[in-house]
């Protein structure tokens, strides 16, 4: 079996932090792929080097066989991305955010193709019937899934979801994972996610790796992580592996941005 | 290195990732009505408490009439202040999360920072013909009613100015506490010191200095003579000046937009 994600050594510093210190691993193609990692593990800051949003210190990765350094463009078509923080165009429709990213990748107009793709995969997170309504008027859940037909739009070979389920009631979780599962059968398609819900890394995941401190840990099914700790339940290991302690994350200045948000936010 | 870069995404399919950009820009302009009326309440101050404040004392210097004078000016702080702004919104864009869809995209950074940028020069052109109408409004007459069009190029090409000093503002800033600092130091004196508001003789040279180093002062020398017949310099010295800078600040743009990594 092919691998669709190498990584090899790979390590990002920030000035003196070193945020990912020299990991290595592979994920199959088709496989459900979990990164599990309390705050500030470096789990995010890995997904950002995978997806070319930052370059890496040191170390190599491939991705769908490219480099994301050297091979950009071949990269990003090759995956969709669910960011942990939301990314839609709040001033535009549900349907305008959709017709932007297909302009972006390039969906083709011929035949309609591009009306009818965004047309499916709107029907396919329910949300057709809302397709003219500006985001802003979208619960959290919504937009959630709008977020998730985006990242699908374009036929990626690999989806990157960041937390996707970060603040969801169990019924959208529920719901969510659903529409994944389907897509990742259909059409074979790489999910590699990070989440804090064990039960959902148990459920979803074919494999699960565990990072803290900037290295992997563990990797293995949820099985084998509660073999290797002789404890009952995902969370049980998890714990083991990572320790008990709260991690402080730093604020950084987009943290500052966030909660200047609010005051500045133009509706 | 830029160049190749334009050259290697010059078909058509790429144009659209800049297209669909700049249709964002104006879309979102056009429908926030609460914005196009708000950013006209400062020009019609500007012209009503400038313009017939100082109307009489002007006149009195015999220099003519002052809303004649004014008015280009006005017109192009309007443009100052929503070109700079339409580049400064990156930083909304970073905030509210939606820069990084266009930062996976697998599109030449360029091609999104030119969208960018020429949604946003379109918007504050647009803001300049409405400020440009309003002037009329109080009386503005433009000498020879065919020259509007070339004083719009040179109101295009501040535009596209600003909005790409904007763009090199908002990509090298990650919050907006340095807001206050970029409104006192950078648009105010801009502003006032560009001709807009007085002419150009009898300064004191130190400001004079000043004045000739600033990009604004051709824009409004070019608005100025093409509408009302009266050139501080010449319309070829004021076009070549805008086209240089508007340039070498479009490479600026893409430079540091190309280096953001969020």
């Amino acid at each position: 079996m092919d691998n669709i994600i190498v990584v090899k050594d790979l390590v990002k510093k920030f000035k003196e932090v070193t945020a990912v210190n020299g990991i290595s691993f592979e994920v199959p193609r088709g496989e459900v792929f979990a990164f599990l990692g309390p705050n500030g593990a470096g789990k995010s800051t890995t997904i950002k080097m995978l997806t070319t949003i930052l370059d890496k210190t040191s170390g190599h990765i491939t991705l769908n066989g490219f480099d994301p350094e050297k091979n950009r463009e071949d990269v990003r078509k090759s995956f969709g991305i669910v960011f942990q923080d939301h990314s839609l165009d709040d001033d535009l429709t549900a349907y305008e955010n959709m017709e932007f990213h297909a302009a972006l990748y390039n969906v083709t107009t011929a035949n309609n193709v591009r009306q009818h793709r965004i047309e499916e995969m709107m029907k396919f997170v329910e949300l057709w019937d809302r397709k003219d309504s500006m985001v802003k008027t979208f619960s959290g859940g919504m937009k959630r899934r709008l977020e998730i037909a985006r990242g699908l739009l374009h036929h990626p070979k690999i989806l990157f979801l960041d937390e996707p389920t970060l603040g969801l009631d169990p019924q959208t979780r529920n719901h969510v994972w659903e529409y994944l599962k389907e897509i990742n059968k259909n059409e074979n398609m790489t999910i590699f996610f990070t989440t804090h819900y064990m039960e959902e890394a148990e459920k979803i995941a074919d494999k699960i790796s565990v990072i803290d401190h900037g290295d992997i840990i563990a990797t293995g099914t949820a099985e084998d992580l509660k073999k290797q700790t002789s404890t009952e339940t995902l969370e049980d290991a998890f714990l083991a592996l990572t320790g008990k302690n709260i991690r402080e994350n730093e604020a950084t200045g987009l943290d500052g941005l966030r909660s200047d948000s609010k005051m500045w936010r133009r509706h | 290195m830029v160049y190749v870069q334009i050259a290697k995404c010059g078909g058509v399919t790429k144009m659209q990732a800049a297209y669909i950009l700049w249709l964002r820009q104006v879309k979102k302009y056009y429908r926030s009505k609460s914005r196009v009326i708000g950013s006209l309440g400062q020009p019609l101050l500007f012209l009503l408490a400038f313009g017939f404040g100082f109307g009489s004392i002007y006149q009195k210097a015999e220099n003519g009439n002052y809303l004649e004078f004014l008015a280009p000016g006005i017109i192009l702080m309007s443009v100052l202040f929503t070109a700079l702004f339409s580049g400064i919104e990156i930083i909304w864009d970073k905030q509210f999360g939606f820069l990084k869809e266009t930062l996976v995209a697998p599109v030449p950074r360029i091609n999104i920072m030119l969208g960018r940028t020429l949604g946003g020069a379109t918007v504050a052109t647009i803001q300049g013909a409405i400020v440009f109408l309003l002037a009329m409004l109080f009386g503005f007459r433009p000498q020879n009613i065919s020259m509007v069009f070339i004083a719009f190029v040179f109101v295009f090409l501040a535009a596209l100015l600003f909005t790409s000093v904007g763009t090199i503002i908002a990509s090298k800033m990650d919050d907006m506490q340095g807001f206050q600092l970029i409104m006192n130091f950078l648009v105010m004196p801009t502003f006032f010191l560009s001709g807009a508001l007085f002419p150009l003789s009898g300064l004191p040279p130190i400001m004079k200095t000043f004045i000739q180093f600033n990009p604004l002062t051709y824009a409004v020398d070019g608005v100025r003579g093409t509408l009302t017949n009266v050139f501080a310099f010449s319309p070829l010295t004021d076009f070549a000046v805008l086209a240089v800078v508007t340039c070498i600040l479009l490479l600026l743009g893409s430079y540091f937009f190309e280096k953001i990594q969020a």
